[in-house]
């Protein structure tokens, strides 16, 4: 029966979450903690706190999260499946028509409309991680001498990698971590 | 559309590599996906990964499962869609379930939160790379109306706060705008 009813959660975490990850985190909150009593608020930040700090997106790291306390493996699944499964029957009508009708010239004219933003979407989110990863502060609250030197080289060298070299992406993601923990490690400040 | 069942090792593979490497929200995702989907691989073209990208934004449900669904559609119809999310699922659902039994000790390790910090830097540095790509192709169609909506959505978007669907929508209002014009300019050449 608790299986059932994680499962619908789930569900409609999945179907209510529009516009990205962090949507998803009052909708989780009010369906685990307030509706249903899974889990405390406590333990509730904790997963917010562990879902940030591990790749893959917030509402399958909860929804695993959430399983695994409650259900174990088989809640896992179950959680999953419920999370995409909106996402999944959406999307794949709108990917249907989409490829029926993208080459139709009126669709492009509407479509060529908003590549751009997609642009500047992409770009926002990729100023607001600079932002995280040089000062450890959102823009409002940058402060020059917070600037932290260590993550300001390898921002740097990467993006030079990155445009000169057309270096493999995921090894600068991977590297850049091993690289600055070690001149961390090394100039004894962890 | 024709069907390419031989892709679907190597679809599954890079969205498992992508998804276990992603750290920091869908437009991460959406950055490497397009290095590896368009500049590596080849299977996209740049102008259909920025409509995958828009479509996911609008639709509900988490971004990178959103565009895997779609572009596995688009390799392999149904059964690639399901070999995508599989491969963007399996690593955020092994890694938190390992992570749940002692998350503790993980949380409060320093060289953890140095590394997820630094990080950061690499992060941005791959989003920036894929930005001035975008950003010059945008610039290359030399029409004013994309460069303003470009800059415009951005300061929208980061110095603002607007949401990222709110956006969209305004942007897909303009397409709008843009085609009735472009159909009343037809009709007015063709009477």
């Amino acid at each position: 029966m608790l299986l059932i009813k994680l499962f619908f959660a789930f569900i409609q975490v999945g179907l209510f979450s529009v516009g990205g990850g962090y949507a998803a985190i009052p909708l989780i909150q009010e369906q685990i903690v307030n509706l249903h009593r899974l889990m405390t608020m406590e333990e509730f930040s904790d997963l917010i706190t562990v879902a940030e700090m591990t790749p893959g997106p917030i509402s399958i790291n909860s929804a695993t999260f959430v399983g695994m306390r409650i259900a174990g493996i088989p809640g896992v699944l179950l959680c999953t499946i419920g999370c995409i499964i909106p996402s999944f029957c959406i999307c794949l009508i709108l990917a249907h028509f989409y490829y029926k009708y993208r080459t139709v010239s009126g669709v492009q004219i509407v479509l060529g409309a908003m590549r751009p933003a997609v642009v500047a979407l992409i770009a926002s989110a990729g100023a607001s991680i600079l932002m995280l990863g040089l000062f450890q502060a959102e823009l409002a609250d940058v402060a020059l001498r917070d600037l932290r030197l260590v993550e300001l080289g390898i921002f740097v060298i990467a993006l030079f990698l990155l445009r000169k070299y057309k270096m493999n992406a995921i090894t600068i993601i991977l590297g850049s971590g091993v690289a600055g923990t070690l001149v961390y490690a090394l100039t004894g400040r962890i | 559309m024709k069907k390419d069942y031989s892709k679907l090792w190597t679809l599954f593979k890079s969205m498992f590599i992508l998804s276990a490497c992603t750290f920091g929200g869908g437009f991460v995702i959406v950055s490497l996906m397009k290095k590896k989907y368009v500049e590596e691989l080849k299977w996209l073209e740049e102008d259909e990964m920025l409509d995958v990208t828009a479509i996911t934004q609008s639709a509900p449900g988490p971004l990178p499962v959103n565009a895997s669904v779609i572009i596995g559609y688009r390799i392999s119809g149904v059964i690639g869609s399901l070999t995508a999310i599989a491969g963007t699922i399996l690593p955020p659902m092994v890694i938190i379930s390992v992570i749940s039994l002692f998350y503790d000790q993980f949380r409060t390790n320093p060289y953890i939160a140095t590394a997820l910090q630094v990080m950061r830097a690499g992060v941005a540095a791959v989003i920036f790379d894929v930005v001035i790509n975008l950003a010059i192709n945008v610039l290359k169609t030399k029409r004013a109306l994309y460069i303003v909506m470009m800059v415009c959505a951005f300061t929208a978007t980061y110095l603002l706060d607007v949401s990222a669907m709110l956006v969209i929508l305004t942007c897909l209002g303009i397409g709008l705008a843009d085609l009735a014009v472009t159909l009343g300019k037809k009709k007015g050449m063709a009477s």
